[in-house]
């Protein structure tokens, strides 16, 4: 057991660190958050130069062979800057698919480019009925000649508006509800038939709605068994979640910070607020949530290469929860404490608030994770 | 970072598994198990099997009988005695007094008091809390005055844990009244029970039992080399001595065990023709309960393992998170297993807990459930409120 940070896992947490300590206080964010994109080309291109887009991927897919701990590092650093580039869009939710379903000379074609962050991806997953459950997946893929056609919509597609191609989720057979079925599809953002609309999201992020009508993709489009990629949707969610919780402690961690710090400027009946009983046990209880998130941040980094899969799923649920659950009481009570100015969007704690609103309702709430717990027998089935 | 256990460390917490669950007598873990006492009979025989083991007080310098074991190796032991379940040691000899003993005594201490304690051949108690001193310890004023080569004490001390099984009681007395601060004029001694002018009365606490005592003392005479480190220097002993009690507490291990326990019962009570385990709300909280519990055990290891990175006698003041959510998780398991026997919670049967015959009304299960209920409520009360905890973590981490 060892909680210390390898020489390079040290290494990759000082320089995001450092660059984002340079380039991403909250003035700068917000200015990359006005750039035409939605996000700032140029801090995309630093995290490229700094490997950050290629850290999941094997060397052979032109990666650096990270694992979960490094991803850990990434995201907790972006959730303290509260970053808004398209990462988890295109490094570990397009990528992670393309990386658990991707043939090796599919991952050669297109891995290189999202590896070097030259191309941009989304993951087209969730549609209008899904809720958060892929096995809901409606939208259609048939086979057509050699190829498949792909109809449908797809809902909420994070960075959707920006990228430069999809991998997208359709049903090849079975009806919404069935686990079989479905296939993964790269598809490029400039095929005919693709539409997508794109919005801000209340984070001050970006997402889109695609729509899919008559998409022809080619055999080789297509990811894996065509109807056997539920299992890989599965553990790219994991993963997913995983790497919020990370982002998440990164952003409770600076809504700790803020918030203590305001305590001790801010003055009222003539002494810092932080002087009053009341104030200081809500502090307290902040920084027991924070660390207790942060410790099932890690037990889901540890838990996210789990082979088997009923036990990855428990794990990362209840670190879905614990997150869920310490993020709300931390980003309410960080807005409380801070007042007027909490509830403004020139100061930082709201932005952290609203990430944080959103990072519980991705991939299910605490409320879902904790269900799925129950449900399961709970975390020492016995 | 590596959340894993080492194969040594797994090792080494089979080899302790083995050894507690093969020796520790089927009645005491037995009574564990069924939230029962284990009575003084029971702790003084699992204390002599592991002293004899020579793991009674693995925690203390390996000349006064410790075992040498890193800060991970103590946590691994204490879990697997929670698991067993198998009894930790009395608390007041082998957590406080022993290493105030062996940190500020005197030779002639260590030799007499330290092997006694090591196996329970003395049994302590804690005489810090007054009437007029609970969360404000330090405005004790239980008096010593010296007279020759005695102090004479007199006053009170009250919630007394187990004084009626106790030999000997470590006390905080205030030997000069007139100091400029309160926190500045405190003694630590050490004092035979059997002294004459001591009365000890039981407290009968809320789920019936007899843990807790009022102790009185009335002229009582203790020799001056009972005073453990300088006189009127007692409260940095004291505050020594609470920041190891915090560090034990959460006792995560006993909520697993107890967890485990609850999930039991609830596939074994009845509730609309099926179990109560059935009800997907019930295991809901059961599951949430696990999810904090299981992030709490994380936090233990991360204070665990920054242990061996700090200079000793430091607690971390991280332990505080500890206290606070290891007391509230023991405290919500007690509460859904009464929730988990529902109308079962009624008969009040203390005598069950005294050898009683007759069959309980209900199940087996369910006369010590309302009573660990009750009972429980007093673990975020003591070792430093929870409120008290709280003030810590915002002064000493947040710096407010």
């Amino acid at each position: 057991m060892d909680f210390d940070l390898s020489e390079e896992q040290t290494l990759i947490k000082d320089s995001v660190s450092k660059l984002l300590k340079g380039e991403y206080d909250f003035e700068k964010r917000e200015r990359h958050r006005a750039a035409p994109l939605g996000f700032s080309e140029e801090i995309w291109q630093s995290f490229a130069e700094l490997g950050l887009t290629a850290l999941p991927f094997t060397e052979d897919d032109g990666g650096l062979g990270g694992g979960p701990v490094e991803m850990m590092i990434a995201m907790e650093a972006f959730g303290r800057a509260l970053v808004v580039e398209p990462y988890l869009a295109s490094v570990v939710l397009a990528g992670g698919a393309l990386r658990h379903a991707a043939s090796a000379e599919q991952r050669a074609e297109i891995l290189p480019g999202v590896a070097s962050g030259e191309t941009r991806l989304a993951l087209a997953l969730f549609e209008r009925q899904t809720r958060h459950d892929p096995a809901l997946i409606a939208m259609r893929a048939t086979k057509d000649g050699e190829g498949y056609r792909l109809d449908g919509e797809k809902s909420l597609v994070l960075h959707g508006d920006s990228a430069h191609g999809f991998v997208v989720a359709a049903r090849m057979a079975g009806s919404p509800g069935d686990t079989g079925g479905l296939g993964l599809f790269h598809v490029p953002a400039d095929t005919e038939g693709l539409g997508r609309r794109g919005y801000a999201t209340q984070d001050g992020m970006r997402a889109a709605e695609v729509q899919f009508s008559s998409v022809r993709v080619t055999a080789d489009d297509v990811l894996g068994d065509p109807e056997g990629a539920y299992p890989v949707i599965l553990r790219v969610i994991d993963e997913a979640i995983a790497a919020l919780c990370a982002e998440a402690v990164g952003s409770m961690e600076r809504m700790v910070e803020l918030t203590t710090a305001f305590l001790k400027e801010r003055k009222q009946f003539g002494m810092p607020i932080g002087g009053f009983q009341a104030l200081q046990h809500r502090a307290a209880e902040m920084y027991m949530a924070l660390e207790q998130a942060r410790s099932m941040m890690m037990f889901a980094a540890m838990s996210a290469e789990e082979p088997d899969a009923v036990a990855r799923r428990a794990a990362i649920s209840a670190a879905k929860v614990q997150i869920g659950r310490s993020g709300r009481f931390i980003g309410q009570s960080a807005v409380q404490l801070h007042g007027g100015v909490g509830v403004t969007m020139e100061y930082e704690i709201a932005h952290h608030f609203k990430r944080q609103t959103m990072i519980d309702l991705a991939f299910g709430d605490a409320d879902h994770h904790l269900a799925l717990l129950g449900e399961s027998g709970g975390l020492e089935a016995a | 970072m590596d959340l894993a256990l080492s194969g040594e460390q797994r090792r080494f917490r089979t080899e302790v598994r083995e050894f507690i669950r093969a020796n520790v007598p089927d009645d005491v873990s037995a009574a564990l198990r069924d939230g029962r006492s284990v009575g003084k009979d029971g702790l003084v025989r699992w204390t002599r099997i592991l002293n004899a083991k020579g793991w009674s007080v693995p925690h203390w310098p390996v000349e006064h009988g410790g075992t040498g074991w890193g800060p991970i190796e103590q946590y691994i032991f204490q879990d697997e005695l929670q698991l067993a379940p198998a009894p930790q040691m009395l608390p007041f000899g082998h957590q406080m007094v022993g290493p105030v003993i062996y940190t500020f005594g005197t030779e002639e201490q260590k030799r007499r008091f330290l092997p006694r304690i090591a196996n329970l051949d003395d049994w302590w108690c804690q005489g810090f809390s007054e009437p007029g001193a609970g969360s404000d310890l330090a405005s004790l004023s239980t008096r010593a005055v010296r007279a020759g080569d005695h102090y004479i004490v007199n006053g009170q001390k009250t919630w007394t844990t187990l004084a009626q099984h106790a030999d000997w009681i470590f006390c905080l007395v205030r030997t000069d009244p007139n100091a400029p601060k309160k926190q500045m004029g405190i003694s630590f001694l050490l004092i035979d029970m059997k002294t004459p002018g001591i009365t000890v009365r039981p407290i009968r606490t809320i789920e019936g039992g007899h843990e807790v005592n009022e102790v009185f003392f009335d002229d009582v005479k203790v020799p001056v080399e009972n005073r453990v480190g300088a006189e009127n220097k007692g409260w940095d002993y004291a505050k020594f001595l609470l920041g190891n009690e915090r560090s034990g507490i959460a006792r995560i291990g006993a909520t697993k065990e107890r967890v485990r326990r609850l999930k039991e019962i609830a596939r074994a009570e009845p509730a609309g023709g099926g179990a109560v385990w059935d009800n997907p709300r019930f295991r809901e909280k059961v599951a949430a309960l696990e999810v904090e519990l299981k992030a709490l055990e994380i936090t233990q290891l991360r204070v665990v393992s920054g242990e061996t990175k700090r200079t000793h006698g430091t607690p971390d003041p991280a332990s505080s998170i500890l206290k606070i959510k290891g007391s509230e998780l023991q405290q919500a398991v007690t509460e859904l297993t009464m929730e988990a026997i529902g109308p079962y919670a009624l008969p009040f049967e203390p005598e069950h807990d005294e050898g009683w015959n007759e069959p309980p009304v209900g199940p087996d299960y369910a006369a010590p459930v309302a009573p660990g209920y009750f009972n429980t409520r007093k673990v975020s009360i003591y070792g430093g409120s929870n409120e008290i905890q709280k003030n810590i973590i915002a002064k000493a981490i947040l710096g407010l």
